[in-house]
């Protein structure tokens, strides 16, 4: 029903937090992600530590046994590789219990995180949902979330271990000679520090990618969706061009990102082997000294490799980790966008079923942002009566149904319901007595009785998947009574039928029919019916205007009417114009008037007849 | 659109007869064949990758070679005082400087020509897949799901060259291997069976690991996609769910897949937390039986502390490059998903023949004739026909609607017409001349069809409207893409657009009304002026006023084009010279509007069910006037 796309409250973009305060706000809503940490954290130190039992047990074999004064000890040696061989498989099982804990509690905290952010978006009013891409919405709750998932299971882990080993490596080889540790220290240095601006263009370069990716699946996507028209036209070789020309951008922004992690990475293991040379040349001069064992030597070439792996390890997973924090500030984005239409909820005035009647006062609104689209609006909405609301392509007559349902609050005035103003009635309640049937039937993928259900309460709120036949026999009245039976007998599985996506294997007239079984079925009190434009074969159109006769029949019904014989069908017409409630009154006493639409009248009876 | 010389790419396009793509055969027959593909598609790419990569597998194991003999010669009699002097040291630090350089190189030029690779692989399957799509009939089309045909383009094409990403690492590991295994053979058998007997002992734990990974990680993908058809799904559907209140029961939909996801991840997790550290510890405990059989040995006078030290570090650097296996292994199953579902693309067949006649270049309005035209499809329950024994003349500037009920055959009917699918029985004649016969640039030019569902591009107005490149010197000039746009009624639309011509239109026209859009659509066949307008019920979301403005201005007074009009409004129909209805597939009767009133009852009943409903309404009209409820302004 948004023939305009008005400015709406903007998600919180990528929120500004740091690091520190996303991870603040990111325990907060996922309090799991905190569960047993301290014992995690212990656990992953005996990890990290078994990662020095074999430079250890080369260093002492070599020094104690192999080289010990009177030739090789073969007893000692069985002892001492038997006693790492035991430190090793423990630091493997706690290994293994760090990775479990540590993806029960990540997973349990981002299944929050994801359940969260999804019911959020729902919360939100229209105008925000409507500026947003949905695509985008949609990849809030599923890659972001994802990026984090994928994060832990293959980056995080792997982070807290390297980062571990790295202390507990550089603390063994202060043990081992200090004036070594200095030289793999300084070694390093100008490397970390040009890791920083590298890693920063790594992630440009990905963007890049991303961007290009998504040019190119546009592209694609006009060869798929636009087919037809390609065809007809016989444009498919300017087609053709044009996605190659994107897929060729995909690819060298894919191959400049590669060259550029090719070259951090192998920068790394270019150092990594440098300090192996300087620590070879540097501890034999310490060991001519005297300063230094064989053993120590040969034990510190093993600590290195201990401390250049995770390093190199380290910096490929920070760059990870950016991406990771990046989707959870994404996602926390979401979540502390503030809700613009709030719910009373439980401290509200619950209003008792029967007719509804609404009234509007005094009632103005603008888009943020934006200008007034309507004015000073008073109106009452008799109960049981049928009104329909015309007016030119942004009268204002779209916003007025938008109020009547709560989709927005007004800016100034109020809207009642049964006399209590709508935002003191809990949307619960609201939902239940008043029901807005769009102008596209929207179905989900299933079976026509489940979307002829959806929505409907059923006896215990809601239909369980238990009570089928309950279900299917009250979606069976609820086409009875709107005169569809026949609709449904002419489809071979009836009720069965499977609608395919978004309703796609029923036609659009089609998909009306279902919307308004579905809103009989959910039994409102008052309907507010935004009219289709769209033409449909004259056929369904036949049993729509029959099934909207039976649906609104005994209930007050607000109709955005983009037809005059809707208009003419209804007790009350209200014309709009500008924002403004222009005239107000039956359709004849409107026509004797003269006003506007008795001109717009006469236009439409001078096209169709 | 900027114009930027394109490179001619190769040839990639498969055709009708050429070889077909499907791998044949069993699992192991099949992943080889993918693999030996992917590398015949890039030799040089590959030979570079492979050999760098060979290059960086025999550098690793110089290194602990080079450092075993720095131990021998250097370490231990420099330590013991048996060196002359420190030339020794420093030229030992220059031999392991001197690897180093050449180790960090060969990482770099495996990584880039690997990388290199992969974006080749990927650009081609897209190009071939993207010229299918161009190339294929819309019956082909329309029997595959849009969705399924993007995921072709994209995440089955990445599937399919995941493996290719640690291939070149993994050959250069044989590499490694082999080399390693000639240097620990020539040092000592014992030390040598000792230190390579961890290898295959890894390379099997990987596939016992890859064997429980696969189906846990296709599990999770599986529901990572539900996860997103959910949330897809119920964010299309916001409004809906606002209106019936059915946040909570979104909710726990959602939760549910994605607690779900949640089990399938930490599963994931569980296979990971037990194989990583058994992996990890395979070259540690590797290491501990090197020292523990090395010791042996040496107190034999076998071996010598260096050799030892060269052996034992050379496990620890194996460590990590015998994963790239693992990599491979996992990969391949999910590569031959992805490239089995990009060859049904790439292997399917039933292009259109290529005409070659040329139509006359006149002004006059094309005379169409379908001589005992009928379709016929495969469906679900066996062959389908569509259309049977048409027989139909549209003579030159006549205006003729089309009408039937919802699934008669009138889209299949005028799609023939531009040929987007030929007939299986019969002909149909432009001007004489069997379709298939025409060229298809005189095809598209002459014949200009408005499809049912408005497709715009993401570009400008203009180039909507001709479907050319700006420097394309054949486009339209701007004053006839304007004259067209008057013709449709959408010429103020477009000049209060900020940029007009250049206005953008966003993703598939957004920011226009669908009346708009379909607007746009009118002008961009009429700026062609075809000598056949063929409109699939194209103005169904135009106010009916504007509608019969925009069929009136085409008429020109029997000047104009031939059109044939797919019409629900009974206004528009009465408008056209003649009206054909149409009704399972067959011509039930064609005349005027009056003469088909009165013969023929299923028109009369489709023709009159508009006026049946207004009278209807009118008489209810009369019996609520009295009752009608006094509402109003307070």
């Amino acid at each position: 029903m948004s023939s305009t796309a008005p400015e709406g409250v903007r998600l919180e973009g990528t929120s500004s937090l740091g690091a520190g305060a996303t991870l603040r706000r990111g325990l907060a809503i996922s309090p799991q992600l905190r569960d047993g940490l301290v014992i995690t954290v212990l656990l992953a130190v005996v990890a990290a530590s078994g990662r020095v039992v074999v430079p250890i047990a080369v260093q002492q074999t070599i020094d104690t046994a192999i080289l010990a004064d009177g030739g090789p000890q073969t007893s000692r040696v069985v002892v001492l590789v038997s006693l790492a061989a035991v430190a090793l498989l423990i630091a493997g099982a706690a290994s293994a219990l760090v990775n479990v804990r540590l993806f029960r509690s990540s997973e349990a905290g981002l299944a929050t995180l994801r359940t969260r952010a999804f019911r959020h978006v729902h919360d939100l009013s229209v105008l925000t949902q409507s500026t947003e891409r949905r695509g985008s919405l949609v990849s809030r709750v599923t890659s972001d979330v994802d990026t984090i998932s994928l994060f832990v299971q293959w980056g995080g882990i792997m982070l807290l271990v390297s980062v571990l080993q790295i202390g507990v490596a550089t603390i063994l080889m202060l043990v081992y000679s200090w004036q070594l540790t200095l030289v793999v220290w300084l070694c390093f240095l100008p490397l970390l520090l040009i890791l920083r601006p590298a890693q920063r263009r790594v992630s440009i370069a990905y963007a890049a990618v991303r961007q290009r990716v998504g040019a190119m699946l546009g592209a694609v996507s006009e060869s798929v969706v636009g087919a037809e028209t390609i065809k007809a036209y016989g444009v498919g070789e300017r087609t053709q061009r044009r996605i190659d020309r994107a897929v060729r951008a995909t690819r060298d922004a894919m191959v400049k990102a590669q060259v550029r992690v090719a070259l951090v990475f192998s920068s790394g293991v270019l150092v990594a082997n440098l300090v192996l040379s300087a620590v070879v040349v540097v501890g034999t001069f310490l060991g001519i000294d005297g300063t230094l064992s064989v053993g120590r030597v040969l034990a510190f070439l093993f600590l290195v490799q201990l401390f250049t792996g995770p390093v190199q390890m380290a910096t490929e997973i920070l760059n990870e980790l950016q991406n990771a924090l990046a989707g959870w500030r994404r996602v926390i984005g979401v979540i502390d966008t503030e809700v613009d239409v709030h719910d009373a909820g439980e401290q509200g005035r619950t209003t008792p079923r029967g007719p509804a009647e609404v009234e509007l006062r005094g009632v103005a609104f603008s888009y943020p942002d934006g200008p007034r689209v309507l004015h000073g609006v008073d109106l009452l909405l008799p109960a049981r009566a049928k009104v329909a609301v015309v007016g030119a392509t942004g009268s204002g007559k779209t916003t007025l149904a938008k109020l009547v349902t709560r989709l927005v609050d007004p800016a100034e005035g109020t809207v009642l319901l049964d006399g209590v103003d709508l935002r003191d009635v809990p949307l619960a309640n609201l939902r239940e007595r008043v029901v807005l049937v769009p102008q596209e039937g929207f179905l989900f993928e299933g079976t026509l009785a489940e979307n002829v259900a959806y929505g409907g309460r059923g006896v215990a709120g809601t239909w369980a998947a238990e009570d089928a036949t309950e279900r299917d026999a009250a979606v069976q009245r609820a086409f009875d009574e709107l005169g569809l039976s026949d609709w449904l007998g002419d489809l071979p599985s009836g009720l069965r039928t499977h609608v395919g996506q978004r309703g796609e294997r029923l036609s659009a007239g089609e998909r009306q029919l279902v919307a308004l079984a579905r809103a009989h079925l959910a039994g409102a009190d008052y309907l507010v019916l935004d009219e289709a434009t769209s033409a449909v074969d004259p056929a369904t159109e036949v049993r729509i205007a029959r099934a909207l006769d039976q649906l609104t029949a005994g209930r007050g019904t607000l109709t955005i009417a983009h037809r005059l014989s809707t208009a003419e069908a209804a007790d009350v017409v209200v014309v709009v114009e500008a924002g403004e409630v222009v005239e107000v009154g039956p359709h004849a006493e409107l026509v004797a008037a003269g006003g506007h639409y008795a001109g717009m009248h006469a236009a439409w009876l001078a096209q169709t007849r | 659109m900027r114009a930027r010389p394109v490179r001619p790419e190769p040839p990639v396009g498969p055709s009708d007869d050429g070889p077909r793509a499907a791998l044949t055969g069993g699992v192991a027959r099949r992943s080889f064949q993918l693999v030996v593909r992917g590398l015949a598609a890039q030799p040089r790419t590959y030979t570079l990758a492979i050999v760098t990569s060979g290059i960086f597998g025999a550098l690793t194991v110089a290194v602990s070679q080079v450092l075993g003999a720095v131990t021998d010669r250097v370490v231990v009699p420099g330590v013991a005082g048996d060196l002359d002097g420190t030339g020794a040291v420093w030229l030992a630090g220059l031999a392991l400087l001197g690897v180093a350089v050449a180790l960090g190189i060969s990482v770099a030029g495996r990584r880039i020509f690997a990388g290199i690779g992969v974006s080749d692989l990927q650009a081609g399957h897209r190009r071939a897949v993207t010229r299918q799509y161009l190339r294929l009939p819309m019956s082909w089309h329309r029997a595959h799901p849009t969705g399924q045909l993007l995921s072709n383009a994209n995440a089955d094409v990445e599937a399919a060259t995941g493996v290719f990403n640690p291939l070149p690492f993994a050959l250069g590991v044989v590499v490694m291997i082999v080399v390693a295994a000639v240097a620990l053979f020539s040092v000592d058998v014992w030390l040598a069976v000792t230190a390579l007997v961890v290898l295959p002992i890894a390379v099997l734990a990987n596939l016992v690991f890859q064997r429980y990974m696969s189906p846990a990680i296709t599990r999770a993908q599986q529901l990572r996609a539900e996860v997103s058809d959910v949330a897809h799904e119920s964010f299309e559907a916001a409004l809906l769910v606002k209106s019936l209140g059915t946040e909570a029961r979104e909710e726990a939909r959602f939760a549910e897949r994605a607690d779900a996801l949640r089990a399938a991840n930490v599963r994931v997790g569980k296979v990971r937390a037990v194989f990583d550290p058994v992996i990890d510890l395979l070259p540690s405990l590797g290491t501990l039986m090197v020292l523990l059989v090395g010791a042996s040995r040496a107190a034999s006078g076998a071996v010598d502390t260096g050799e030892i030290v060269s052996a034992a570090y050379l496990l620890t650097l194996m460590a990590v490059p015998v994963r790239a296996f693992g990599w491979v292994l996992g990969e391949l199953p999910r590569g031959l998903v992805g490239y089995d579902r990009i060859s049904r693309v790439l292997d399917a067949r039933g292009a259109l023949s290529v005409g070659a006649r040329a139509l006359d270049p006149t002004d006059r309005g094309l005379h169409v004739r379908l001589e005992d035209v009928g379709l016929t499809v495969p469906g679900q329950d066996g062959p389908q026909t569509l259309l049977d024994e048409i027989d139909l003349e549209l003579r030159p500037g006549r205006t003729v609607a089309l009408v039937g009920v919802t699934g008669a055959g009138k889209t299949t009917l005028v799609g023939l017409l531009s040929r987007l699918q030929d007939p299986t029985r019969g002909t149909v004649l432009l001007d004489g001349l069997d379709l298939r016969e025409v060229r298809d640039q005189d095809l598209t030019s002459q014949v200009a069809l408005v499809a049912q569902q408005t497709f715009l591009f993401e570009d400008t107005v203009r180039a909507n409207v001709t479907l050319a490149d700006e420097d394309d010197p054949t486009a339209p000039t701007d004053e006839a893409v304007w004259e067209a746009l008057r013709l449709a009624r959408v010429d103020q639309v477009v000049q209060a657009l900020p940029g007009g011509l250049d206005a953008p239109l966003g993703e598939r026209g957004a920011n226009l009304s669908g009346g708009q859009r379909q607007r746009i659509a009118i002008a961009r066949a009429l700026v062609r002026q075809p000598r056949l307008l063929v409109l699939d019920d194209a103005t169904s979301a135009v106010d009916p006023g504007i509608e019969q403005e925009i069929l009136a201005g085409l008429r020109h007074g029997g000047q104009g084009p031939t059109v044939l009009m797919v019409a629900y409004r009974m206004s528009s129909v009465i408008l056209a010279d003649e009206v054909v209805h149409l009704h399972a597939g067959r011509v039930v009767d064609r005349g005027a509007h009056e003469d088909l009133l009165a013969r023929d009852p299923g028109y009369r009943a489709l023709a009159t069910a508009y006026q049946d409903e207004t009278a209807r309404r009118e008489a209810e009209i009369a019996t609520h006037a009295s009752s009608a409820t006094q509402g109003g302004k307070r």
